[in-house]
């Protein structure tokens, strides 16, 4: 450490402008030495951009920024990295076609006389897993590798830059509890030795756990700058909100009356990561799926939904067989799916919010007529749905990519929603989305229930599994290992994910 | 809760308690307004420039003839806007025109005219599905595979006439590249009908807005249930056939079918598209957007026909046209950092 007195980054009225919003209004704020800053604020609060300008990705439209006092203006992200600050985007930004070791390395990469050297990659990469946590395998094709694995690449990538100040951007979103409690360790390791880390989430008990100082964004300026000890999660939430909204808790369940089951898979099998699942959802019932990451749950979604070929096994709705070789397939069968990626799998990003919203719905003919598009009855049933979610801003024109990331996610969950589907699948419902607007979605949710749904629900937020669901199946290594009533504790959902003693961490491949 | 927001006010100096996000005006000129607007802007400029510079160019003779030389231009450029806002490209319409040119004439003096012209667009739209399935099935990118199949279709087209011109006499087969209606040629009639029919498809029905979310983000398109192979194999069908009706026509206004035409044509029908504003990475464009790409082109050169510029400079004109366009674009989008 420096033991420089001075914060190693200052803020000084930073505005950012985007057509027809100001992200940042003005922020001022300093970021100390060594320390771990939290970044909390409702979706749309400018937590992202804020990040954005200070990772050299966006250029801010007034305002001065200091670097260990010195003013500095970042030509782009490399720009940045020069001056030691590195970031882990809340939309992942790897090279899907290399592997892990080579985005870890990229542009970074052991040289002599312009050539790689492999085996020094190797033993570097070694030593870094060695050092800070994330075993994964080095050679797996990104692309192919499941959201938390992508994310937790990222982090490795940030950490290997070196970097003075690593800013974290949801780097938990999508992370089980084991893995934020790696990731924790990380970094206190990183801190310890004198690494400055700006993390952002919507967890709040994350960010008061590793924080030492938190700031508070509301619509693009800063509300407050506190020590962690000196709030608490609902201190928080009413500097997010500015009134006191309600932290996290959970409608009571509706009873499941209904017997009919709606879903019923059975013996579902999948190369090596789905063996012989099988389960039933009945009319109005929420089924959790509880696991690590990579014990096969988004892949149980994924081949119910026709998104991946099953290789055996069968799927009924409302008692009737099914053969679902597409997810246009499912979808026509009344089976509705939210993946667990936004970016990848959920939108497309330069189409505006009523186009995406609409898009699995055109064929049904809610919106449309012998195949033209009713353009105005569509935009208004979009907006009040967009109201509905609380998406911000709620204009159906607007395209996606102009939106901060929980109200992306919102947007996703509205796809399913525009109609009312017989089953929902759902793989992470609110990655990213704040406090406030996740109670809305739970109460969605539940409200989907009552109304006979069946639901299917995937998420690595344990508390919000056991929060919704009327039975809990915990999965390990591609088959469901055990089945819970409602409300078990969440010592022995951990347990039976782990697997009693041995804990089989995945990424051993 | 959200609700509780206090009302928005242009002020932001005092409001420290409560912030207060103030709303931009929309009125001021942005950058991604010039790069939106800013080809319509320079079309009408040229426009104006050439009426005051030219005494010929702006009369209705002059400009029915710029109408009727780039008829089949534009219907070409502006199917080719479905296939590129699917996130494909097309090389080969060029080709795919020689081939029905060839095909329709070839036909016409065997069965007679309507036949001949009819089978010219049915072997377009035959050509773009050749296209469309090494493109879906054997997963050929596709600027790759057009650029294949546009040698093979040429190549296949010279071999049958054995490079010689099909000439074909009669007037009913004359007549679609010929006549009149009044003062407006035939063939722009039908250009007309054709690009309002493309531009309806592309920007209203169900069908379109498939080929924008494919050209987007075809695996998110995939997952709500759009069948992706299935509207790539569309556009390249519809390129085909247009590109065949193209082709019909020229070799109707000229009474012949010509293995070697259409050259110029694989790279300025791309042009015109991405001179419009549709991105060559799919999922953004319009077929308006194409009509004004190819009036861009089609004013240069009249104009500099029309002033006695030498030919070269036309391309070079054109050349940078498009780099300005599309840089313009590129720059736009990394200010609003993405
Ligand atoms: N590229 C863009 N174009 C237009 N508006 C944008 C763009 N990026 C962000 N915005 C707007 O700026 C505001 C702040 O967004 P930002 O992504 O910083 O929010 P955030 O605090 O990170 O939210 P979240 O918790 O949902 O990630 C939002 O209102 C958003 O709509
Ligand atoms: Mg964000």
């Amino acid at each position: 450490m420096d033991g420089v007195a001075g914060p190693i980054v200052e803020f000084r009225g930073i505005v950012k402008n985007y057509p027809g919003t100001r992200a940042l209004d003005g922020v001022s704020m300093e970021i100390t030495h060594g320390s771990v800053h939290g970044l909390v604020g409702a979706n749309g609060a400018g937590k992202s951009t804020l990040g954005k300008v200070l990772g050299g990705a966006t250029r801010p439209d007034d305002g001065r920024m200091f670097v260990e006092g010195r003013p500095v203006k970042f030509s782009g992200s490399r720009d940045a990295l020069q001056h030691g600050i590195a970031r882990v985007a809340q939309e992942l930004a790897l090279v899907p076609r290399l592997n892990v070791m080579q985005n870890v390395f990229l542009g970074v990469e052991p040289k002599r006389r312009g050539l790689v050297l492999r085996r020094k990659m190797r033993q570097l990469y070694d030593d870094l897993v060695g050092e800070y946590g994330f075993a994964l395998s080095p050679y797996l094709e990104v692309g192919r590798m499941r959201l938390a694995d992508q994310q937790k690449v990222e982090i490795l990538r940030a950490v290997n830059r070196k970097a003075r100040l690593i800013i974290m951007d949801e780097p938990t979103s999508s992370l089980t509890k084991d893995e934020v409690i790696t990731l924790h360790e990380m970094i206190r390791h990183l801190n310890g030795k004198g690494t400055t880390v700006i993390y952002v989430s919507h967890f709040l008990d994350e960010v008061l756990a590793i924080a030492d100082t938190v700031t508070v964004m509301r619509n693009g300026q800063v509300v407050r700058t506190s020590k962690a000890t000196e709030e608490t999660p609902a201190s928080l939430v009413g500097g997010m909100f500015g009134c006191e909204a309600a932290t996290e808790c959970f409608d009571e369940k509706s009873a499941v009356t209904v017997e009919t089951v709606v879903l019923e898979a059975t013996d579902l099998c999948r190369e090596k990561v789905v063996r012989n699942v099988s389960l039933a959802i009945r009319s109005g019932e929420i089924v959790g799926l509880a696991g690590l990451v990579g014990s096969g749950r988004s892949e149980v979604a994924r081949a119910i939904c026709g998104v991946d070929a099953i290789d055996g096994g069968t799927i009924k709705v409302d008692g009737v067989e099914q053969n679902f070789r597409f997810p246009r397939d499912a979808f026509r069968a009344g089976v509705a799916f939210v993946p667990e990626s936004r970016k990848q799998d959920g939108l497309c990003m330069q189409l505006s919010l009523r186009e995406n919203t609409t898009l699995p719905h055109l064929w049904s003919g809610i919106v449309s007529r012998a195949g033209v598009v009713q353009i105005r009855s569509e935009r208004s049933k979009v907006e009040s749905l967009l109201k509905s979610l609380s998406v911000e801003p709620p204009r159906p024109e607007l395209t996606v990519e102009s939106l901060s990331g929980g109200n992306q996610q919102k947007v996703v969950f509205g796809k399913c929603l525009f109609r009312q589907p017989r089953v929902l699948i759902l793989d992470e419902p609110t990655r990213g989305v704040d406090v406030d607007s996740r109670a809305n979605i739970h109460r969605l949710i539940q409200g989907l229930a009552r109304q006979g749904v069946a639901i299917l629900l995937i998420s690595s937020d344990i508390e919000e599994v056991l929060g919704l669901s009327h039975r809990v199946l915990v999965m390990r290594g591609g088959e469901v290992v055990r089945e819970f009533p409602a409300d078990p504790s969440m010592g022995d959902v951990m347990n039976a994910c782990f697997g009693l003693a041995t804990s089989e961490r995945e990424c051993e491949t | 809760m959200r609700d509780m927001r206090p009302p928005k006010t242009e002020s932001t100096a005092e409001a420290v308690a409560v912030p207060v996000r103030s709303r931009l005006s929309l009125r001021r000129i942005e950058a991604r307004h010039v790069r939106d607007y800013g080809i319509i802007a320079v079309t009408a400029v040229v426009f104006i420039a050439l009426s005051l510079a030219s005494s010929a160019f702006f009369s209705v003779g002059n400009l029915f003839n710029i109408l009727y030389q780039n008829a089949p231009l534009a219907i070409m450029a502006c199917a080719t806007t479905l296939v590129v806002v699917a996130g494909n490209f097309d090389l080969s319409v060029g080709a795919m025109y020689a081939v029905a040119a060839i095909s329709a004439a070839e036909m016409a003096v065997r069965l007679g005219p309507l036949a001949g012209i009819l089978f010219g667009i049915v072997v377009g739209g035959f050509t773009g599905l050749i296209n469309g399935l090494v493109v879906t099935r054997l997963r050929v990118n596709a600027f790759l595979a057009t650029l294949a199949t546009s040698l093979a279709f040429r190549g296949f087209a010279i071999a049958v006439t054995n490079g010689f011109l099909v000439e074909v006499r009669d007037p009913g087969f004359t007549g679609l590249g010929r006549d009149k209606i009044g003062p407006v040629p035939v063939s722009v009639i039908i250009a007309v009908v054709v690009i309002l029919i493309l531009q309806f498809v592309l920007s209203r029905t169900v069908f379109g807005r498939y080929i924008y979310a494919v050209g987007g983000n075809p695996g998110a398109a995939s997952i709500s249930g759009v069948r992706v192979s299935t509207i790539v194999l569309a556009t390249f069908v519809i390129g085909g056939f247009a590109a065949g009706l193209a082709g019909v026509i020229d070799a109707s206004s000229v009474a012949s079918g010509d293995a070697q035409g259409g050259q110029a044509f694989a790279l300025t029908a791309v042009a015109a598209v991405a001179l419009g504003g549709t991105s060559i990475y799919g999922g953004i464009g319009s077929v308006w957007r194409t009509c004004i790409g190819v009036a861009l082109f089609a004013l240069i050169t009249n104009g500099f026909n029309l002033l006695g510029v030498n030919p070269y400079y036309q391309d070079i004109a054109k050349g940078l046209l498009i780099i300005f366009a599309v840089a313009l674009g590129a720059m736009v989008e990394r200010r609003e950092g993405r």
